[in-house]
């Protein structure tokens, strides 16, 4: 489980809740546009040991096979991974 | 990292990019788990968090005013427990602002009925959500928007707070400090809280880029280097007693550590000896006070 | 039934104690102390079954009832005066959060200069902090508004934090015999709280969010709504109560020998005990003169009150209030409603009471007496009428 993107947002007086209490996790935006940077794992050299998903800010990091995989969609491309990684799998490429 | 929950609970969150507070809360809620409710004061994690319709927490979670994060916790509690519910975990992720300085009189009085709550201070060392302004917990030098680096006042002239001391002063179950580059310990004693009843405090350092003047993949490694140079210390106060969780075998350099943040920038090596010599004082006190 | 001698806080502790509160957390200040020495002793006793909390200060009494509130147990505080401010921005949360929290407020004069006795100053500045504004008359009244409170503030298109005000001192510290209903026939008429605004571990919210200016106005409207839609609930609530406990309270406004009255008095709380026995002695001498007394200052009666003096000849307000560089808020508010229903009648502003002043008999026969001279001015009771 984890909050994720729906389809439509809220907008209209109608949908509009009656209270300022809505259903948890109700994600409308992406944040990939916040990065200058992405982070490139090289399945090869990556043991999998996840400590980028430990120290991720943003929880972008997860398992995939064994090896960490990256949720371009809320990266904001910090690099703390790259840092962290003990294995220089992680690369940082700028975007275009 | 087993005893992390897989799902993430703060995702999506408009947090700058490496920023050490939303790393706190998000790592605090995979060890606390999805039957928590999270209470956050006005400040950057709320800021962050929850505007709707973008609602960034995957658990129970709700804004309390500035200075009500304990307040509202006790409230939380009371009325789960009225309602016969007990299997929750009740935490607040308050910054050092709201801790120290708005929202200690609530903390206190949470802590002096022994509500059964976790409050979580993710220390950052200034009102980073307004633009870092100097808070009780703005270490001595640290130039911040009000504490500006001049001719005539080099930054923040007052100490940091002692607010590990100041809850564990309350006679409070359990407190301890933190570091997000600690997070292993961290996670542990979060774990380690949330099985006590009664009130327990965590307090985490948990860099700003942005505030601090460190790229933003520096963020784990400055919070490490603060506990390695031995500004901050890894501790924790339970029955009556102070224990120390780690000491470095060396300190490392702690000019080095000031000069890599922005915010230290203009300290003379005078001020880096005031600083040097109130860590030697500090670690004396720790050295015959704290159990090993 | 059970009849009692109590004072006005304790009848509105009975009221509470009879409304089954989950979670009290309340913090002393004169002259409502007596309700939360009360409170916790009922739940020492255990007449009362609910989670007692002593908060370190108003603004912590209120963020606590939030939360008790936030998770759906039925919460309880009381405050007054200084207090009440000290928790202004608490008051703006709970209404914006739409948590149908009770408080009562022991109305009481504003420092400085320091003073404990009774106005309303306090409950009246913050008129605007999107709260039901209830003001007792009698210690019954105070007993059954607290029971009263619950069933309208938690109804689900109201949803609005309600604030019941009994004037401190002349009745919170006033005894009177009191009629005490029984926990059955109390719980009879009100239900337990439900309500749909809450956290839920099977089904997880995020709550008293941020909502930027796409949104934010709707959910301001929708809080204006909640607070107008209180208005019908305040009916129906008191249709029931007829029902069950026999005692009929009038809505908005209880009007008092208006019906054929020329000149008409509109006033609020406990004083109007005393304008009813000075509009009965003129009534005796032939003037025909009557009273209103405002119930509710949120929402507003504005229907009633036009339509109740439109054809009055005048009217007055008298007010334990004043906005400085202004005028009292209850005659604003009075004004706003006649002009809005097109009533053009002179109408006069009389401020008493300010810091327990004495209002007398002579005092109330006065405003009376120069409704007829048809001045629509502000008057301070007790000041000479050639000062400015």
């Amino acid at each position: 489980m984890r909050p994720y993107l729906r389809e439509k947002a809220p907008a209209a007086f109608d949908e509009i809740p009656e209270f300022p209490s809505y259903e948890a996790g109700f994600l409308t935006t992406k944040n990939a546009g916040w990065r200058n940077f992405r982070p490139i794992i090289d399945t090869k050299k990556c043991k999998g040991c996840m400590q980028c998903y430990l120290y991720c800010p943003d929880g972008v990091i997860s398992e995939k096979d064994g090896k960490a995989a990256v949720d371009y969609d809320f990266c904001k491309g910090c690099g703390i991974c790259r840092k962290i990684c003990k294995f220089n799998a992680i690369e940082m490429e700028a975007e275009i | 990292m087993n005893a992390l929950s897989k799902d993430e609970f703060f995702y999506g969150h408009k947090a700058c990019a490496g920023c050490g507070g939303s790393l706190a809360v998000r790592i605090a809620l995979k060890a606390l788990g999805e039957r928590s409710i999270a209470v956050l004061p006005a400040g950057c994690m709320s800021a962050v968090g929850f505007n709707f319709p973008q609602l960034c927490f995957g658990n129970n979670a709700i804004i309390s005013t500035f200075a009500g994060t304990a307040s509202m916790l006790t409230g939380i509690r009371a009325g789960l427990k009225a309602k016969g519910i007990e299997d929750v975990q009740t935490v607040g992720f308050a910054g050092d602002g709201g801790t120290a300085d708005i929202g200690l009189q609530a903390l206190s009085g949470a802590i002096d009925r022994n509500d059964d709550i976790l409050y979580i201070c993710y220390d950052n060392e200034a009102y980073m959500n307004t633009g870092i302004q100097k808070s009780s917990l703005t270490p001595f030098g640290a130039k911040t928007t009000t504490t500006p680096a001049g001719k005539n006042i080099h930054g923040n002239m007052r100490p940091k707070k002692n607010m590990f001391e100041i809850a564990a002063a309350h006679g409070i179950p359990y407190a301890a400090t933190a570091s997000v580059g600690y997070i292993n310990d961290f996670i542990s004693k979060v774990k380690k809280a949330s099985g006590i009843k009664g009130t327990k405090y965590i307090h985490v350092i948990a860099p700003c880029p942005t505030g601090w003047g460190i790229s933003t993949d520096e963020t784990v490694e400055i919070a490490k280097e603060a506990v390695d140079c031995g500004t901050w210390y890894l501790a924790e106060f339970e029955n009556g007693e102070f224990r120390l969780n780690f000491r470095p075998k060396e300190f490392s350099d702690i000019g080095e550590y000031l000069k890599k943040q922005s915010r230290f920038r203009h300290l003379t090596d005078e001020d880096i000896k005031i600083i040097e010599n109130s860590r030697n004082a500090k670690w004396e006190f720790i050295d015959n006070n704290f159990k090993k | 039934m059970a009849r009692k001698f109590l004072s006005g806080n304790e009848a509105f502790a009975e009221g509470i104690r009879l409304a089954r509160p989950e979670v009290i957390s309340a913090y002393p200040i004169t002259p409502q102390t007596i309700v939360v020495e009360r409170l916790s002793e009922m739940v020492e006793d255990g007449s009362l079954n609910s989670e007692f909390i002593h908060v370190e200060s108003e603004h912590s009494a209120l963020s606590c009832a939030m939360g008790a509130s936030a998770v759906g147990a039925r919460a309880f505080t009381a405050t007054s005066s200084q207090g009440l401010l000290y928790m202004a921005e608490c008051l703006v949360y709970a209404s914006g959060g739409r948590f149908p929290i009770v408080m009562m407020n022991a109305n009481r004069s504003t420092a400085l200069p320091w003073n404990i006795y009774g106005d309303q100053r306090d409950s009246l500045a913050l008129l605007d902090s999107g709260w039901i504004q209830a003001y007792a008359e009698n210690a019954q009244e105070a007993l059954d508004l607290a029971l009263m409170s619950y069933y309208i503030a938690e109804n689900k298109n109201v949803s609005t934090p309600f604030m019941a005000n009994l004037d401190g001192f002349v009745l919170t510290h006033t005894y009177e015999a009191v009629d005490v209903p029984e926990q059955d026939a109390a719980d009879k008429f009100l239900p337990p709280f439900e309500t749909e605004n809450k956290l839920d571990l099977s089904k997880p919210k995020n709550m008293a969010f941020s909502a930027g200016p796409a949104s934010n106005y709707i959910f301001k409207y929708k809080e204006h709504l909640g607070l107008l839609n209180a208005a019908a609930v305040i009916n129906e609530a008191e249709e029931k109560f007829y029902k069950i406990f026999g005692r009929k309270y009038p809505g908005l406004i209880e009007k008092y020998l208006t019906d054929d009255a020329e000149y008409i008095l509109i006033t609020l709380g406990s004083i109007s005990g005393l304008v009813k026995d000075v509009t009965d002695e003129l009534r005796e001498k032939g003037g025909k003169v009557g009273m209103i007394r405002i119930r509710y200052m949120r929402p507003f009666p504005n229907k009633e009150i036009a339509e109740t003096v439109k054809n009055a000849k005048a009217a007055a307000v008298l007010e334990k209030d004043i906005s400085f560089g202004n005028e009292g808020t209850v005659f604003t508010n009075v004004n706003s409603a006649l002009k809005k229903s097109g009533v053009n009648i002179p109408v006069s502003d009389h401020i008493g009471g300010l810091g327990g002043q004495d209002i007398s008999r002579a005092d109330i026969e006065n405003i009376f007496k120069n409704m007829k001279k048809g001045l629509s001015d502000v008057n301070f009771i007790g000041i000479g009428g050639d000062r400015p």
